[in-house]
């Protein structure tokens, strides 16, 4: 089976994020002045074989934790989806 | 004492490294490339600055995968003297051997610049030939350095005396507007729990002799030489007491 990790990385809520609060900035200087925060993050697409949706959530938590994320400042989630092999 | 030089693909500062060591310190001083696997035989490692690997995903992030790390932990773990500089701070972050992270520059700019650190202590191995509160003009250059933990790992390191630098005014003031970047309490550079791995975001082997404008920096350079090898050969070893003290503690700064 192959599969696709959709990988979000964010700052942890108690991190301040200059580059979200410039963007929402600029966000209201056009006229969206509903827009209340603005949090910059990274996204990532994994792609990843494996037997058992198990096994492959259990790696690809370990690549988020040891390095795609850093515990100390960010947080991460992701999706799994199966893909068909090309 | 032999210093052993780290370099990754970007490593940029280690030819001043290497000068400010051996040229201006006349220690013995080697290149070590990312791929070897052995440190021995060094009495202390320097992690420089630059963008190892392109600061890709996060400054510091790659570098910890590269095989000399793990000779690095043992290294560190024998008690020797290992300090990271700019990119090296953000790479003994990255790796755990230091607690924090270095985020962007609060104003999201690089900031090339020279700082004022406050010594504040002068009981370890980065800083015996300093004295505790002294003023030391060390320029930094760098886009994330800005110093992030969480309030209780803060409150560690404050309380365990392990901020070494902070960026302060020219009294010695530890203020906002002295802060070049948004460091959590101004920090400019810490210890581990030992006291044997310093990493700090300012660059003195960019301000190791006069010409350069400071020679302030190559007091942290001396302090490991002085206070790792007290016997050392060097002509102006000797204990941090010493009157050769006097002339290296003068700011070069005009």
């Amino acid at each position: 089976m192959t599969y696709l990790a959709k990988i979000y990385v964010t700052l942890k809520p108690a991190v301040s994020d200059p580059a979200g609060q410039t963007v929402l900035a600029a966000l209201r200087r056009m006229g969206h002045e509903s827009a209340q925060d603005a949090r910059i993050g990274k996204y990532l697409e994994i792609r990843i074989s494996g037997d058992a949706p198990d096994s492959v959530k259990a790696a690809v938590d370990q690549m988020c934790r040891e390095l795609l994320s850093n515990p100390v400042i960010e947080d991460y989630r992701f999706d799994l989806e199966e893909i068909a092999t090309p | 004492m032999r210093f052993g030089i780290l370099r990754f693909p970007g490593t940029w500062s280690d030819v001043d490294c290497h000068y400010a060591v051996s040229g201006v310190l006349g220690q013995d001083a080697e290149y070590v490339w990312h791929k070897d696997g052995s440190l021995d035989g060094f009495d202390c490692v320097i992690l420089p600055g630059g963008f190892s690997y392109g600061d890709y995903l996060r400054p510091g992030a790659m570098a910890r995968f590269s095989p000399v790390m793990d000779a690095l932990y043992g290294f560190a773990e024998s008690g020797r003297a290992v300090i990271g500089i700019c990119n090296g701070f953000q790479i003994l972050c990255e790796s755990g051997l230091l607690p924090g992270a270095l985020r962007a520059n609060r104003q999201l700019e690089y900031r090339c610049q020279w700082t004022t650190l406050r010594v504040e202590r002068a009981d370890t191995l980065f800083t015996a030939a300093c004295y505790a509160g002294q003023c030391l003009q060390v320029p930094i250059s760098h886009g994330e350095g800005n110093y992030y933990a969480d309030a209780g790992t803060l409150d560690a390191l404050e309380r365990e005396g392990r901020v070494l630098f902070r960026y302060c005014d020219s009294k010695g003031a530890a203020t906002a507007e002295a802060n070049p970047n948004g460091s959590a309490n101004n920090i400019a550079g810490i210890i581990n729990e030992r006291g044997n791995v310093l990493g700090m975001m300012p660059h003195p082997e960019r301000s190791c002799e006069e010409l350069l404008g400071s020679a302030d920096g190559a007091l942290i350079f001396r302090s490991i030489i002085e206070y790792a090898s007290p016997d050392s050969a060097s002509p102006e070893s000797a204990s941090p007491e010493s009157a050769s003290r006097g002339k290296l503690q003068t700011s070069g700064r005009a």
